[in-house]
């Protein structure tokens, strides 16, 4: 027994590995653990040395990726890693995504982590674990490789959404992501294993292709249905979607404020790009089963998140809620993209792609400046700590207002790109009635950052406490206002991009 | 990124100054807000100039504007968003021409003529930024261009009444920015549609309007709908009943200068838009809802009468006329006949330069007894004889009395209807009578009668409100008594509209 598996092993050839086109996973991989090998080894680095090593990772493996990017332009996409990982314009734009969205909260974490005397390697080192995982994900060609970086995610998501030391809140928040999120991810490896019962394969390519011989459908398809519900009931538990979204507010609420961002931007970029990507090219044989789920999801998340956070009285809360609105935008772009065969359905994926990252950056700018607001402890993040921002922080409060307004989609600003660009696809291949409903809940929902702008503008200031903006903090939101202005006013910078967007 | 198109068919301008119309406030509110609040004078001199020479552009590109001319002209087409057939495509006809004056002479009275007694910085970027908005709504020939400024107006507009404005402001300029928001959640879905539908017939995706009018040809049922999603937007900008409710409620609350521009501009965004993208890019579908926009205008002409009579307050009984007023622009569109619509415009100028007028003046008596209730006011005649003879004067051209610009409007508006919509225009005329019921009724309890303590010393009118109120008299009586310039550059571009609708049929 034992001479046999030592003889296999001496005859197996591992896959070849084109190293530089993994590169951007390497990069964040030294990053983290030089800061969590090194940075707890040695004395107390000095301030903002921590913050700078996460910056410099992550804006190193993003300029990796433009340059795979170049390079792809000639290439085909192909796999790497024995089809395990993709390479493609989709995966690389992901990626990108995830390495900017990381750089910026890197810059509002200084912030946050010295105003709390808590500065350390740890968050900055989870915080490059995470974008390996979404990483992972978005480029993941194989079920099981997906879930890896899901876990790999999700992990450091718990541990970060707990690392606010000195809040009790944040540890409950933490425990209440990992027993909700490890219920998500059994619900996915549940699908996976009914997916791989069914079609008797976990690579997504040779999943699409045993799906589409009828033999296999008309037998299989218990298990083939089943396994798809259950690993759409795992995404949408992991992009928030309704009904699967009531962790949110709780999480988002309880977390560190940067960390709330992280998870706003790169948690959804990872695991959005991953269900975009798994559907499309695993599932198309299925189309006619899952879109129908898709849309019904789409309107109820548009509907209840818009609703839920016009009634909320935490700034936190709030945007919770509109991040699921928001994804209730992007899921409108996959609709689009499920109508395979229509001339103009690849508009959806890289409308929800070009969603993603703007959505990412404002997020960002909008939870960084909570951040600055809620001040010590986190603990300002009610409505009314904003009120008078106008008059006690009148530039703070114009950014803070260029990123509501570009949140609700006012025109000149990304945001107006952003959904435009949804409306556009769902328009393209005729889904009118989601794309006025998609409309009509960003009016809703442009109340709730209208309420903030009451707060900050028309009302007096509640006290007198002064507000504090950092460096790092204040080149965090002016990096995010300054790119909210400028792709809403020459999209072309982005759309150039994005439209070469595909598998 | 802004490689210059040039196109046969359109009068291109050598000096670009419809892009100096949108772009000359713009740069006067980046100026404003970047000044420091220290030197007030400087951000007043830095608003009041860019503002003024917005105005006289206006003006010479009015003196150049050849009489006579159908097309659009001063056209200026620059590609902006290529990756979506997207321009800065901008020009001016005998529809638009006189909006974009207005737009131009009024914002500078009211930069000059009101003061906003907080913050000047910040009103004044404000409203710069409002005029850079409402230029661009009336000058573009893009969708996609249109919706951006018809969207970005909301923002200046909403702070101002939010931050500006009287007790309820906040309800009001949010109630404000919902709704008409509410409204072009459809028009962009429509547009985008629109610009989807017509690449069949223009062959590549293009959101221009003279491309897509010209050339798309929609199926009747796709036409009905698409206007639709057009026509809620501008309905709730018009007001049309039953979407007016926003109207009163941020007339009553925005400050004076925030009235003014509201009734004067804003409001008439909605009614140009009916014309320029409702009957010009779907001529059939206009004319099969004419019916209901007909019905709709005429009840907004006796509702917005009825509920102007019953007001306790004098600026929310102004606001319900506007109501009334622009029934009868609508009423006027979709007669679409040459002279209803010619009056139509003609109205849309006037009613700006009329309820402008009436909603300084009840912001003069706002600033003098802080109440707006006319059971409060009374007698004022006998203390302040000049203010109530210019209060006379507006009120008079609002009624429409011969003479008077309002009359020329109306007139047109009612006997170029009859043909087509006789009795529509049957009971609209009810709404003149009752015009004249409740202004009149209104006037004479403000201004009859004998003084109580309050009024008695309310102070006669000021030489700065007597010079800003003079220019919109001098307006009023000279469209009043010799219409026919302005009428001779609205029409040949009108006529040219409805030979395209006839052509359609």
């Amino acid at each position: 027994m034992m001479t046999k598996l030592i003889a296999a092993t001496s005859t197996f050839d591992g896959p070849a590995i084109q190293w530089f086109k993994i590169s951007p996973v390497l990069a964040l991989l030294g990053g983290a653990l030089l800061l969590i090998l090194v940075g707890s080894l040695t004395p107390q680095w000095k301030r903002g040395w921590y913050a700078t090593a996460s910056v410099v990772t992550a804006i190193t493996a993003a300029i990796l990726t433009g340059v795979l990017w170049n390079q792809m332009s000639d290439d085909k996409p192909s796999t790497l890693v024995g089809g395990a990982i993709s390479f493609d314009h989709f995966a690389l734009f992901a990626t990108f995504t995830i390495c900017v969205a990381v750089a910026l909260v890197s810059l509002v974490a200084n912030d946050y982590l010295t105003r709390e005397g808590e500065d350390g390697p740890e968050v900055y080192g989870l915080m490059l674990t995470a974008a390996i995982g979404g990483v992972v994900m978005v480029s993941a060609n194989d079920l099981l490789v997906l879930f890896l970086g899901l876990e790999t995610l999700s992990l450091s998501f718990y541990l970060l959404t707990a690392s606010g030391r000195s809040r009790a809140q944040s540890g409950e928040a933490g425990l209440k992501y990992f027993i909700l999120g490890g219920f998500a991810s059994a619900f996915f490896l549940y699908g996976v294993a009914l997916l791989f019962g069914a079609s008797g394969t976990t690579n997504l390519q040779s999943m699409a292709t045993v799906l589409s011989t009828e033999v296999n459908i008309s037998t299989n398809s218990g298990l083939l249905l089943a396994g798809i519900a259950l690993l759409l009931v795992g995404f949408a538990f992991k992009v928030s979607l309704v009904p699967f979204h009531v962790w949110t507010p709780d999480v988002y609420q309880g977390a560190p404020t940067p960390i709330t961002a992280l998870m706003g931007s790169v948690g959804k970029v990872a695991a959005f790009s991953a269900l975009i990507r798994v559907f499309m090219i695993a599932l198309p044989s299925r189309i006619d089963d899952w879109r129908p789920a898709i849309l019904v999801l789409a309107l109820l998340t548009l509907v209840v998140g818009s609703v839920l956070a016009v009634v909320q009285t935490d700034v936190k809360r709030m945007l919770a809620y509109s991040s699921i609105s928001h994804a209730g935008f992007i899921l409108v772009g996959l609709e689009a993209a499920s109508h395979i065969g229509h001339a103009d359905a690849h508009l959806g994926i890289s409308s929800a792609m070009g969603y993603l990252f703007i959505y990412s950056v404002l997020v960002i700018g909008t939870f960084a400046v909570v951040s600055v607001v809620a001040g010590t402890g986190d603990a300002a993040t009610m409505l009314d700590a904003f009120k008078g921002l106008g008059k006690k922080r009148p530039v703070l409060a114009l950014g803070m207002t260029v990123l509501l307004l570009a949140q609700a989609g006012v025109p000149l600003t990304s945001g107006f790109v952003a959904k435009f660009g949804i409306i556009r696809a769902a328009v393209s291949v005729e889904s009118y009635a989601l794309a006025v409903a998609a409309m009509l809940a960003a009016v809703i929902a442009a109340f709730l950052y209208l309420r903030i702008m009451v707060s900050m503008w028309l009302s007096d200031p509640a006290d007198e406490a002064p507000v504090s903006i950092s460096r790092s903090a204040g080149l965090a939101i002016t990096l995010a206002v300054a790119a909210t202005l400028l792709i809403g006013i020459l999209p072309n910078l982005l759309l150039e991009i994005s439209k070469t967007i595909s598998f | 990124m802004f490689a210059s198109i040039e196109k046969a068919g359109e009068a291109t301008a050598s000096f670009p100054i419809l892009t100096m119309l949108v772009l000359m406030p713009l740069l006067g509110a980046i100026l404003v807000s970047l000044l420091s609040k220290k030197h007030g004078e400087w951000v007043k001199l830095a608003a009041l100039v860019s503002s003024i020479a917005t105005g006289a552009m206006s003006v010479w590109m009015l003196v150049k504007f050849p009489t006579g001319a159908a097309g659009f002209e001063f056209v200026s087409k620059h590609s902006w968003i290529s990756e979506w057939g997207i321009s800065w495509h901008l020009g001016v006809d005998g529809i638009s021409l006189f909006m974009v004056v207005l737009t131009g002479v009024l914002f500078p009275l009211v930069i000059v003529g009101i003061d906003p007694h907080h913050d000047h910085k910040s009103y004044l970027a404000w409203m710069l930024l409002l005029e850079a908005g409402v230029m661009g709504s009336f000058l573009s020939l893009d969708l996609f261009l249109f919706f951006v400024f018809f969207e970005i107006v909301l923002v200046p507009m909403y702070f101002l009444i939010g931050g500006w404005g009287y007790e309820k402001r906040v309800y009001a300029a949010t109630k404000f920015f919902l709704y008409t928001m509410a409204g072009s959640a459809f028009m962009l879905v429509g547009i985008v549609a629109t610009a989807f539908l017509a690449r069949r017939d223009t062959g590549v995706l293009t959101f221009d309007l003279v491309e897509i009018a010209q050339k798309a040809n929609f199926a009747a049922g796709t036409g009905r709908w698409l206007f639709a999603a057009f026509m809620v937007a501008f309905a709730v900008k018009v007001p049309l009943f039953p979407l007016h409710t926003w109207l009163p409620d941020a007339h009553t609350q925005a400050p004076t200068g925030g009235s003014v521009i509201l009734a004067g501009v804003l409001l008439k965004m909605g009614t140009y838009g009916m014309l320029r993208f409702g009957v010009y890019l779907f001529p059939q579908a206009a004319i099969w809802a004419k019916p209901v926009l007909l019905t709709l205008a005429v009840i907004g002409i006796l509702y917005g009468a009825i509920a102007a009579t019953m007001q306790k307050d004098l600026k929310r009984l102004v606001a319900y006329s506007s109501v009334a007023h622009l029934g009868f622009i609508v009423l006027g569109t979709f007669a679409l006949t040459t002279q209803a619509i010619t009056g139509g415009v003609m109205q849309m100028v006037n009613h700006g330069v009329s309820t402008g007028a009436l909603f300084l003046l009840v912001g003069m008596i706002y600033e003098r007894r802080h109440t707006r209730q006319i059971s409060e006011l009374g007698g004022i005649q006998s203390v302040a004889p000049i203010f109530a003879g210019f209060f006379m004067i507006v009120m008079l051209s609002s009624i429409g009395l011969p003479g008077l610009n309002g009359f020329v409007g109306e007139f047109l508006v009612l006997i170029g209807s009859f043909p087509t919509a006789r009795w529509w225009v049957v009971v609209a005329t009810v709404g003149v009578i009752l015009a004249a019921l409740y202004l009149l009724w209104a006037y004479q309890r403000v201004f009859h009668g004998e003084p109580n303590d309050d009024n008695k010393s309310f102070p006669e009118i000021t030489l700065r409100e007597g010079l800003l109120l003079s220019v919109f008299v001098a307006a009023i009586v000279f469209a009043g008594v010799y219409p026919k310039p302005m009428l001779d550059r609205i029409q040949p571009s009108v006529k040219a509209l409805i030979e395209h609708v006839e052509a359609s049929k």
